[in-house]
């Protein structure tokens, strides 16, 4: 059964990745990056078989659990399985995951060459892939954990690749600690959502906790706590370790951080795959939220508007090339969460659910476009600011145009695949709640603002050069598949393929619908036609009209200023602090004075041992008088009687 | 005999066993020390001798003792001297305060 071939898409990167982890510092030249791709390109295609066998070959709503075995039983009600799941979703994400990861391996084979941790790359590279897939192909929600801190791990050492950087450490650094402290929400919530449902199986969760009857039959005891149901709290714990791996506001400070690490990483890891693992999850476990716990799909809506809107007006001020499109990842992933968010308020309607899923995967493809033409770019020109672009449209001419088509993509243009997806989104939006949907609009009005920006800033805003940079065939080669991918995406008929329940959607586009954002979109475009695609004056006089509000974003609205008071300042002085000093004095104190007087106690009492014979026998003869003593004196009575 | 009281020999054993104490507390030479202690066990022996003698004379339990030591005293002497001598093949000297390196 083709299914069966799914345990080689995780066997493959994992064996990749021990191979490479060992062997890797042998292999000269390229050797480990072609063995990475060639493994990556094989689980792709395998991948696709599995698609194509799921949805063509059979009727593609089916679930399948392959390989589950019980991994640790607690009691005979609760154990954790560990397994492949294998729907619709999960196999569209393996698609998407490994279609990228393949891409950018190839990418990184020219990219990385002459890195002294070549081999290393590769094997962290293969190790991302594998902690990946076994998320999204996780049978129990406490696998996924499993997979999430190893998706953590991976990342923090990519992140972390360049490590004699300080900033690139610190980096690696900032990210693991900001989803780390997230994921604490994530695991209390598993605890709590098992306490409550007696499983952790995710088939079994959904169906004990979604089915009509739940909330009627009293199968699942509602406990309340201050007027929300356990349920509810654990869901929203779940949530945060979602938004943490996610980067959505609050917890969004670590991505644009993260941009130290090799270009490639930022395509593959915070542009398509890792960051929508919150996504994903919320994905997942979506008939739970839509069924028992609509309040936390409310605020799931709120926090993807805030962060979409937050991270495209940043956006708007930045001007490093990588960070404009980390604002522009956060912003887009704003928009799926919102999308799964405002489920809630449309009376039963779960077109934002194929939506988000729908830009899920079509942001998969252009952001990772985006992102390795960034790549080529700054491997160009040797920097990062976008000051030091400009007029490159003639030397990057194949760059040039992937670049403008995944800018056009992203701005939801007709009829490249962001404008299907977005379309989609703003429509269920609409139909849920229109407050968000105006919010909504003017994030994407803003996104074709400052992606359009980024674009004249690069390509023209200078005299065009006509020294031709090199575009090696293995950038080139990339950059085309998912330049077409960006082009044929959006007429995939996504409703057909995922969807909540086992009816298709149609995702219907009314013209009236799209006028509104596509013709803010247009406008914006204008706009920073205007301003960017010469240098002009009118920026530098926008920013001085507003001015406090400019450098209020230009700095990202001081969050990362906040964070370093509140954890550098609060928790750091009021609660380090004092446990360094009762750590130090107290239990340090106590075991020191416990050292000292021994060493004390038996510097004193070595002097006995002296090693002369005479003096031992003088103690013994002591000894011998005083026994004696004390037993005349207790007995001695008895001895005279 | 029977005009020697027990008390007299009883002084002569303690007079006998502590100046044996006194010397193996006092000496420094090792030959010296175990001549000490075969005073100590000869103090014991006239002890055996003289209870057996005066207490229980149809007994012969503290003559037997008194054989016992003799023997035990031979052999101690025996694995002494042979100490002594290694002693003094290894430091050269046969003092007491020499040799406390024997404590490691």
């Amino acid at each position: 059964m083709a299914m069966n071939l799914s345990i080689l898409v995780l066997i493959l990167p994992f064996l990749t990745f021990v191979g490479l982890a060992f062997f890797g510092k042998r292999l000269s030249g390229i050797t480990a990056g072609i063995i990475g791709s060639i493994s990556t390109g094989i689980i792709s295609l395998i991948a696709a078989f599995i698609a194509f066998n799921y949805w063509v070959m059979s009727d593609g709503k089916s679930t399948m659990i392959l390989f589950n075995f019980p991994w640790l039983t607690f009691n005979e009600h609760l154990a954790i399985n560990m397994g492949l799941l294998l729907d619709s979703l999960s196999i569209m994400m393996v698609a998407v995951v490994t279609f990228v990861s393949f891409m950018v391996h190839l990418y990184s084979i020219e990219y990385l060459k002459g890195e002294e941790r070549y081999g290393s790359y590769f094997a962290y590279l293969s190790l991302f892939t594998f902690s990946m897939l076994g998320l999204v192909l996780s049978v129990n929600i406490f696998q996924i954990y499993v997979f999430w801190e190893l998706v953590g791990v991976s990342s923090f050492l990519l992140i972390g690749f360049y490590y004699q950087r300080p900033s690139a450490v610190a980096a690696a650094k900032k990210a693991f600690i900001v989803t780390r402290f997230a994921d604490l929400g994530f695991l209390v919530g598993i605890l709590i959502l098992s306490f409550e449902a007696k499983t952790l199986d995710i088939p079994m969760l959904i169906e004990r906790l979604s089915s009509p009857d739940t909330l009627t039959s009293g199968n699942i005891k509602m406990h309340m706590v201050g007027g929300l149901s356990v349920i509810s709290i654990a869901m929203f714990l779940i949530f945060i370790g979602g938004a943490g791996k996610s980067a959505m506001f609050p917890l969004h400070i670590w991505l644009p951080d993260a941009m130290e690490g090799p270009t490639p990483v930022s395509a593959l890891i915070h542009a398509a795959t890792m960051v929508v693992a919150g996504v994903y999850l919320v994905a997942r476990l979506f008939p739970v939220y839509f069924v028992l716990t609509p309040e936390v799909l409310h605020i799931i809506s709120w926090v993807g508007i805030i962060s979409a809107l937050l991270a495209a007006l940043i956006a708007c001020t930045q001007t490093d090339i990588k960070r404009v499109l980390a604002y522009s990842t956060i912003s887009q992933i704003g928009y799926m969460m919102f999308s799964l968010g405002i489920t809630a308020y449309s009376h039963g309607e779960t077109l934002g659910y194929t939506a988000s899923l729908f830009h899920l995967f079509t942001h998969a493809f252009f952001k990772a476009l985006l992102f390795l033409a960034a790549g080529v770019i700054i491997h160009a020109v040797h920097s990062n600011e976008v000051a030091q672009m400009g007029g490159l449209r003639k030397s990057l001419p194949t760059t040039h145009i992937a670049f403008l088509l995944a800018t056009l993509a992203i701005s939801g243009i007709p009829p490249l695949s962001g404008f299907f997806s977005k379309e989609a989104i703003l429509t269920a939006t609409h139909h849920a709640n229109p407050v968000i949907f105006w919010l909504a609009v003017i994030g994407s009005s803003l996104t074709t603002f400052y992606m359009f920006r980024l674009y004249y800033l690069i390509f023209w805003n200078k005299p065009a050069e006509h020294h031709r940079h090199h575009e090696h065939a293995l950038f080139s080669i990339p950059l085309i598949i998912l330049t077409l991918g960006t082009l044929l995406n959006g007429f995939i008929p996504f409703g057909q393929f995922i969807s909540v329940g086992l009816e298709k959607v149609q995702i219907s586009f009314e013209l009236g619908m799209a006028a509104v954002p596509v013709g803010g979109s247009l406008l914006a475009i204008l706009l920073a036609t205007l301003w960017y695609a010469k240098s002009t004056s009118y920026p530098d006089k926008f920013v001085s009209l507003l001015k406090n509000f400019y450098r209020w974003t230009y700095r990202k609205f001081y969050f990362d200023e906040l964070y370093q008071f509140v954890t550098h300042k609060i928790i750091f002085n009021l609660i380090g602090r004092p446990i360094a000093w009762f750590d130090r004095n107290i239990v340090d104190g106590t075991m020191n004075a416990m050292a000292w007087g021994s060493m004390y106690f038996s510097q004193a009492i070595k002097r006995i041992q002296s090693g002369n014979v005479q003096s031992y026998t003088m103690y013994f003869l002591g000894g011998v008088i005083i026994l004696l003593s004390i037993l005349l004196y207790a007995y001695g009575y008895n001895l005279i009687n | 005999m029977e005009g020697i009281p027990l008390l007299h020999i009883l002084i002569l054993s303690t007079a006998l066993f502590f100046i044996g104490i006194y010397g193996f507390f006092t000496r420094r030479n090792l030959i010296t020390m175990l001549i000490s202690i075969e005073l100590i066990l000869n103090s014991v022996n006239i002890n055996f001798v003289a209870f057996n003698k005066y207490l229980y004379p149809q007994q012969l339990e503290g003559i037997f003792f008194n054989i016992f030591i003799i023997a035990i005293a031979a052999a101690e002497v025996s694995l002494a001297i042979a100490i002594i001598i290694n002693l003094y093949r290894k430091f050269n000297t046969i003092d007491i305060e020499d040799t406390n390196t024997m404590k490691h």
